[in-house]
């Protein structure tokens, strides 16, 4: 018996009706939600518990030169100060950096501002009431440096790396010479600004000390992850970190890694000797937790006289703070889509005084993406043919940056399927050319969407009851995305239980590790590690069946099992099963468990591009007046291997789309230069799309088979919908207008001067 | 939290006497107010909560055909009032166009004439802002300013009034009434607010104490009704303030323009009547060419205040079309986007 006789995946014998896996099943902690049941960080009450509230710099580059600790202590409820004078200490520099995933924390070690809302002081009261008037009652004090913030604001120089780990610069034949061949050259420079998460649960921690343990309700994104940098910081061991994370009310990268204020709860809670909670306010989520960093990027393109691409060169200008290394990979957006013999991207950076910018829902790919399909957009244009003609024409039937044969890719078949169903064909080449009955402006765009389908390491534990029943175990993370539904489906699957036998078990550290939920490879990879402790519980099963004279299952050898509703049969005789109840019960075992991991499958990775893709199409109304800009239909057709459920791969992609629209039309920090603030740090004024922006949306899963990417052949699809819709708006505005806007998000302003009345 | 007195008078006048102390405000909905004290822009020592005082949340028909409206009617009330919305449209096409539905079933008429401007350096407490510290300086000035005042600024100030209600009351003639520590009296709403001079501070003519009770639209409001509309132009379909909005109304008699009516919202710290684009309308014939000519009579004394040069055109632009949806007739009912340039797309589906 080997386990591969049971990978179920593997095995078409597997694929049966009322299979788990691939149902559209609803949200399995939806009802919980729905009745506000569902517990986020901030719903924990532990006795005795206390409030801390941040009080945070209001300059952004300088040094904090007086706190009135003394009245905010003679607050009513106040019951302690933290500052740098009596921080507990730390076992590790909060300034330390031993690895690219570790990332500077402002953990009150010195006096020193180096970002508008950095923490300087976090009070803790017996009410939330106190603790806010304490934090107010620190009336600080600075010596203010000019901070520098945007993207001329210091000296440039080019990152080491961009990313996580990707070099800065890569080409590939000669751009210069290509270019200069080139018969068509289009140049053109594009900038897109600051985003910040703003999810809509805030950062939120609930700490309790008992001794050198610990135990901490706080969104994670990367349990074990923050599990190693509280033990660290703190000099314990992982294993006296409870961490509980059940659900998060979004996260998109911004809960990756633990951050400073998380950390400083866990602080004062050591500092005071009881259970502390301390939620950042909306505006206190504009610093240190990470947001997407401002671009500038120019793209040269060439072609020949047939519209082939021979030259694209993409350059990336971006910010990191002072204190910390992340650039935004924005350039490696043109590795992947589009053939052409040579190609260049590079990057430049300034540091300037603001927060670490962090990954933020497709990192580099949303912001190298939308400027990629623009400027493609234009190219197409000025050889005189169709946005989609130009993309097919320039089709890559193998990764053009590597020259790697694709794992898999039904691009082909999201463009056909997605022009099809937004009726692309009708569409004139020229800008301008339609209106609607009412008279306004209509433009349709396309963009084309892709994502690295992603694999980290993650480890899951099956059992399965003596009564039947199993038990999955995995610490991942539900951000919102359906992790409770996904994995359960793949848990039973990967038992051969129903849905309702398996009990799924996620959400805290005390699990196994079930890696990171971020680039957009949490379904591949826990569930991956899911699939294969699902196969080897089975397989010792099966071993126990196969080798008991008593079973039906005995001497059933290479014809192997399968199992399925709880019963393994054989597989060359299908009448002939055995509960796993008898099966156990049998060997007088109360339990069988065994585990399973997932990682990247080395010789694939080096043999195979592996990427989702996709194509939306976009069309806007524009005002030809007043330039005002309503999308009115989307279609996105995407491929993105295995979807796991249709239904939550639907919501995900509706929700990237939607955040094509806002990176488009709507998104952005507004910063004043002289102080590093930003004026729009709340929901009411950084716009995001309300329902009335959001149009008719339709989502296209183009069915793909991806036999190298991971056992399950899934690819992901946290991300990819921002990828191409983004650009797709952009360019639906240029066709419905003829003004091309370089400048993101378009606003009324760039449209009313361009538009003639 | 500041400690503040929270004080509900039974009585108007009990009201006022609280509410003439030193650092005393009101408060109806808070859906402003709240808000500026949470984050310290606004720090009151004492409220007077207005919600309960008896008698302010009518809609009364006036035997001289005016409609006098109780400051604490709700907006969504008012906007959804059958006879009101069909005498003034324009007025209900503004209300239904402001905030979301949430804050306008709870926001009050007396309230949406005080509410604070949404210039980003006023609600940045570490920021320069003459208006909520006198003296201080305008960090606006020289900032992110694309969005602030092209009418009546002045060096101290830049901001403007968020308001869309008040920019077609404005066009309409509409008439504060307020009672005071020395009685009641009426202040026509174009004179209600301040220009910010070197006084940004002092944001309309109340004095402390001073209630506003009701908002009274007179009779000849009402012969607009025909042709009135109320246009916004913003930067998302809903849940967002003004760019530039206008507030049109003719009177149109034979073909003929007779009396027309222009106001102006997002420009300028008031709702800005443009009395000299009126005067440029009345007597002629409907054609766009006259409405530019008006238009640009409107915009004539108007100047950007920083990177919104744009403002200026914009504002021209939102006439032109204001005046054409005006004269091509108030629709039957308020479009599904309300003061949208999409209201006239069909197929809409949800109220915004």
């Amino acid at each position: 018996m080997t386990p591969e006789i049971i990978n179920l995946s593997r095995d078409p014998a597997h694929v049966r009706h009322g299979s788990n896996i691939g149902q559209p099943l609803t949200r399995r902690d939806g009802i919980l939600k729905v009745k506000g049941e569902a517990r986020y960080a901030a719903d924990n009450h532990p006795p005795g518990l206390l409030y801390a509230v941040l009080a945070v710099s209001s300059i952004a580059r300088g040094r904090v030169t007086f706190l009135d600790v003394p009245a905010a202590k003679r607050h009513p409820g106040v019951v302690e100060v933290m500052t740098p004078a009596n921080r507990p200490p730390l076992a590790e520099d909060p300034d330390a950096k031993t690895n690219p995933f570790m990332f500077r924390l402002d953990l009150l070690q010195n006096d020193k501002v180096r970002y508008a809302n950095q923490s300087i002081a976090v009070v803790i009261a017996e009410t939330l009431e106190a603790a806010t008037e304490g934090a107010a009652l620190l009336a600080p004090q600075y010596d203010v440096l000019p901070p520098r913030i945007g993207l001329d604001s210091n000296e440039s120089f080019v990152p080491p790396v961009v990313g996580i780990g990707n070099p800065s610069e890569i080409r590939r034949g000669d751009v210069e010479a290509d270019l200069a061949a080139a018969s068509k050259r289009i140049e053109a420079t594009y900038d897109t600004p600051a985003q910040y998460h703003n999810a809509m649960e805030p950062h939120a921690i609930v700490a309790a000390w008992d001794g050198d343990r610990l135990s901490v309700d706080t969104p994670s994104q990367g349990l074990a992850m923050a599990q190693g940098r509280i033990a660290g910081l703190f000099g314990i061991s992982p294993a006296n970190i409870h961490i509980r994370s059940p659900f998060l009310g979004g996260g998109f990268g911004s809960k990756g890694f633990i951050s400073g204020p998380q950390l400083l709860g866990i602080l004062a809670a050591r500092l005071v000797g009881r259970p502390v909670k301390l939620v950042l306010r909306r505006e206190q989520m504009y610093g240190p937790v990470g947001h997407r960093a401002p671009t500038r990027q120019t793209m040269r393109i060439g072609v020949d006289g047939d519209g082939v691409l021979t030259a694209i060169d993409h350059h990336a200008k971006t910010v990191s703070s002072t204190f910390d290394d992340f650039f935004e990979p924005a350039a490696d957006a043109s590795h992947t889509l589009y053939a052409s013999p040579a190609i260049a991207t590079s990057h430049e950076a300034v540091r300037v005084d603001t927060g670490t910018p962090l990954f933020m829902r497709a990192p580099g790919e949303a912001t190298g993406s939308i400027v990629l399909e623009s400027a493609i957009d234009e190219m197409a244009f000025a050889c005189g043919m169709d946005p989609l003609a130009f993309r097919l024409k320039n089709y890559a039937d193998v990764e053009p940056i590597s020259g790697k044969p694709f794992s898999s890719k039904a691009l082909r078949q999201c463009y056909a399927q997605g022009a099809e169903r937004f009726g692309w064909a009708k569409r004139p080449l020229a800008p301008r050319a339609m209106r609607d009955e009412a008279g306004l402006l209509v433009g349709w765009g396309m963009g084309t969407a892709t994502f690295p389908a992603l694999m980290f390491q993650a480890e899951a534990r099956a059992v399965v009851r003596s009564d039947g029943s199993g038990v999955m175990e995995t610490g991942a993370h539900d951000m919102g995305q359906g992790a409770w539904t996904a994995f359960a489906q793949i848990a039973a699957d990967g038992l051969g239980l129903d849905l309702e036998q398996v009990e799924f078990k996620s959400g805290t550290s005390d699990l196994p590790d079930a890696g990171i939920a971020g680039g957009s490879a949490h379904t591949a990879t826990a569930g991956s590690a899911i699939h294969n402790a699902g196969a080897a519980v089975i397989a010792k099963l099966a071993d126990l069946a196969m080798g008991d004279k008593r079973s039906p299952l005995f001497g059933a050898g290479n014809a192997g099992v399968i199992a399925r509703g709880g019963r393994l049969h054989r597989r060359d005789d299908e009448t002939r099963s055995e509960s796993y109840a008898d099966i156990l019960g049998r060997a007088g075992l109360s339990a069988i468990e065994a585990r399973g991991n997932s990682a990247a499958d080395p010789a694939a990775q080096s043999n195979y591009a592996m990427h989702a893709h996709g194509a939306v199409f976009a069309e806007v109304k524009v005002d030809p007046d007043l330039g005002q800009i309503r999308v009115t239909r989307m279609v996105g057709a995407f491929a993105a291997g295995r979807v796991i459920n249709p239904r939550m791969v639907q919501s995900q992609l509706f929700g990237g789309m939607i955040w094509g629209v806002s990176f488009a039309l709507h998104e952005q920090a507004v910063m004043d230069c002289r102080s590093g603030r930003i004026l729009n740090a709340n929901l009411g004024e950084y716009h995001i799309p309300v329902n009335a922006d959001v149009p008719s949306l339709d989502v296209l899963t183009v069915d793909e088979h991806d036999p190298h990417v991971n056992a399950l052949g899934i690819k992901g699809v946290g991300e990819i919908g921002i990828t191409g819709s983004a650009g797709a708006v952009a360019n639906a505005v240029w066709h419905a207008t003829g003004v091309r806007v370089r400048r993101f998000p378009i606003g009324i302003d760039d449209l009313v001067m361009g538009l003639t009345a | 939290m500041k400690t503040f007195d929270y004080i509900r008078p039974a009585t108007v006048s009990d009201a006022i006497a609280a509410a003439a102390e030193p650092g005393a405000v009101y408060l109806a909905a808070g859906t402003n107010l709240l808000d500026l004290m949470k984050g310290g822009v606004t720090r009151p020592d004492r409220l007077v909560d207005v919600t309960r005082l008896s008698g302010l949340d009518r809609i009364e028909r006036l035997p001289d055909g005016g409609v006098r409206i109780g400051a604490m009617v709700r907006n969504a009330d008012l906007a959804h009032d059958m006879d009101f919305a069909r005498a003034y449209p324009a007025v209900a096409e503004a209300l239904l166009s402001g905030a979301s539905a949430q804050l306008r079933n709870a926001a009050t008429v007396g309230g949406n004439l005080l509410q604070r401007t949404r210039c980003g350096y006023f609600y940045d407490t570490a920021s320069a802002c003459n208006k909520r510290e006198p003296g201080a300086g305008c960090a606006a000035r020289d900032g992110e300013n694309k969005l602030h005042a092209v009418l009546g600024w002045s060096e101290a100030c830049i901001a403007t009034h968020p308001s869309d209600f008040c920019v077609p009351l404005t066009a309409l003639d509409a008439v504060v009434e307020i009672e005071g520590r020395s009685g009641r009296r009426e202040v026509a709403l174009e004179a209600f607010h301040r220009l910010p001079g070197d006084t940004p501070e002092r944001e309309s003519v109340l004095a402390p104490g001073d209630l506003i009770v009701a908002l009274r639209l007179p009779s000849e409001a009402r012969g607009f009704s025909a042709h009135a509309r109320y246009l916004k132009v913003r930067e998302r379909t809903s849940y967002a303030f003004a760019v530039v909005s206008a507030a049109a109304c003719v009177r149109i008699e034979h073909g003929t323009i007779r009396e027309a009516r222009l106001a102006l919202g997002g420009v300028a710290a008031k709702p800005w009547r443009a009395r000299a684009a009126e005067e440029v309308l009345a007597g002629v014939r409907p054609d766009p060419a006259i409405y530019r000519k008006a238009a640009r009579a409107a915009l004539a004394d108007a100047k950007p205040s920083g990177d919104n040069a744009f403002k200026i055109e914009l504002a021209e632009r939102i006439i032109v079309r204001a005046l054409m949806l005006a004269a091509a007739g108030t629709p039957q009912r308020i479009p599904a986007l309300p003061a949208s340039p999409f209201s006239s797309v069909p197929g809409v589906l949800h109220d915004a």
